[in-house]
């Protein structure tokens, strides 16, 4: 077995420190929001999760369209490992957006844009690996879920335009906001230091985790091949 | 696995019987409408079973006259979703089961034509289905479906759920759980089409400006045209062996 190599462990404590500074920076270094006051601080890891979520999606797709040029099963491993990671960051964002909403908005969740198209992209994602349980063929699995990511990627941003055509009540914070929405806020100085933070440490955490998981897969695959090979 | 020089003379040999794939593909339509017109299998279930979804609703919603004008394109697109997997599920694991699916593959036609030809029949049964309950619903609950924006907006849903359902179809029956499958996977994908169908339907219905109603019938159209695109392309990975 390949030992973990050393860039890999240190980029797993500078994870944690990285963790641990933005968890300090959101938490009680960013000033207090004047209308929604504590429950506000939620917004940093919502954003970064759903920021390295979507990141993962799209790298999936790629890795996807990679796959089936190659047909190299690497890529199917880097394909699993970025849906895998990103469904349980959308779903984090989800659930911190759920806990944000409630005071704000009164509700825990609204059929919004965004709030949909974040369920129905974990749906796609879940069916995906109900899909590859499905399928005994390493071969056949791997096509399958690359085709399949390759539909859903191209799903996903249709469907957010299509219901972006009703009217939206999610807050855009960073670019033109809508009047109507309920919750926006501006960002001072301290906010922002949090907020970027955020983001860089959870691209950093998702690389790393993104890193170990294809690791897994990669050990995986070698453990499948030997235990092929006492059978035989 | 094919290798990368099989894969290349497999393409040129393509390229050279591309001319018979429009007559390819209606062979293969043919085929399967003949089969279905001998047995009458699918077309009966599928039948059947939207009159059945139509009942179920009609208690489920308490379908008044008020709610009636509001609920109505929803429920005849939910109608036609479930009718829809039923049919797609049919008309692959027919091919599977029997061991069609590899003479199709074997014939000397290009693999683009075996998906036509399947989205061409699974068409043809959703239309057929749909033709006969756009009129039992208005019998039952006198609201006139007789709309040409509505029918148009049917036709559009119906072959993007058709173009994109076929493709997952062929994917799902040559898994372990088959038939169950299908909707979990059709479902989330389909989504925009069933949006954009039931929006723009309940405009025609309510009589709304044309202009309201244009940008749903333009993302049927975009759906349309990318999914038929993209399951074209990618048609070729689903059914190799």
């Amino acid at each position: 077995m390949q030992p973990k190599s050393t860039t890999l462990k240190i980029l797993d404590i500078v994870s944690v420190l990285l963790l641990a500074v933005s968890t300090y920076l959101a938490l009680i270094y960013a000033p207090e929001e004047a209308t929604m006051g504590q429950v506000q601080r939620v917004f940093y890891f919502h954003i970064a999760t759903a920021w390295v979520g979507m990141l993962g999606f799209l790298a999936a797709a790629v890795a996807g369209i990679v796959y089936l040029r190659a047909q190299n099963p690497k890529w199917d491993i880097v394909e699993v490992a970025a849906v895998e990671i990103s469904l349980v960051f959308f779903f984090i964002t989800i659930v911190l957006g759920s806990i944000w909403a409630r005071p704000v908005w009164n509700t825990w969740w609204t059929w919004d844009p965004r709030l949909t198209t974040a369920a129905i992209t974990e749906l796609i994602y879940i069916a995906y690996f109900m899909l590859r349980e499905g399928i005994e063929d390493p071969d056949r699995r791997a096509r399958f879920g690359a085709v399949y990511t390759l539909v859903g990627s191209l799903s996903v941003p249709i469907t957010f335009f299509s219901i972006r055509l009703f009217r939206t009540i999610h807050p855009v914070v960073i670019g033109s906001a809508d009047p109507s929405a309920t919750g926006t806020f501006d960002m001072t100085g301290g906010m922002q230091v949090a907020f970027f933070f955020a983001l860089f440490a959870f691209t950093v955490i998702f690389i790393d985790l993104f890193w170990n998981r294809i690791r897994m897969g990669n050990l995986a695959a070698k453990v499948e091949q030997l235990k092929l090979k006492v059978m035989h | 696995m094919v290798t990368k020089s099989a894969r290349l003379s497999k393409s040129v040999t393509e390229r050279s019987t591309s001319p018979n794939l429009f007559k390819a593909t209606l062979a293969i339509a043919w085929k399967d409408l003949t089969a279905e017109y001998r047995s009458r299998e699918l077309f009966s279930a599928m039948l059947v079973f939207s009159l059945l979804v139509i009942l179920i609703f009609n208690f489920a919603l308490e379908l008044d006259i008020k709610t009636r004008q509001s609920v109505t394109s929803g429920v005849i697109w939910v109608t036609f979703a479930f009718a829809g997997t039923l049919g797609l599920n049919r008309s692959m694991a027919v091919e599977k089961d029997r061991g069609c699916l590899d003479g199709l593959l074997l014939a000397p036609v290009d693999r683009a034509a075996i998906y036509f030809g399947k989205v061409i029949s699974n068409l043809a049964f959703m239309l057929i289905v749909e033709i006969v309950v756009l009129p039992v619903y208005s019998f039952l609950y006198s609201i006139n479906l007789f709309n040409p924006g509505l029918l148009a907006v049917i036709l559009l849903g119906s072959i993007g759920y058709i173009a994109v359902g076929t493709l997952l179809a062929s994917m799902a029956v040559q898994t372990r759980t088959r038939d169950v499958l299908l909707p979990i996977l059709l479902f989330p994908v389909a989504i925009p089409v069933l949006i954009a169908a039931v929006k723009a339907s309940g405009g025609f219905l309510n009589g709304d400006e044309f202009s309201m109603i244009l940008p749903w019938i333009n993302l049927l159209i975009v759906y349309d045209i990318i999914f038929v695109a993209i399951a074209f392309m990618v048609f070729d990975y689903v059914v190799e062996e």
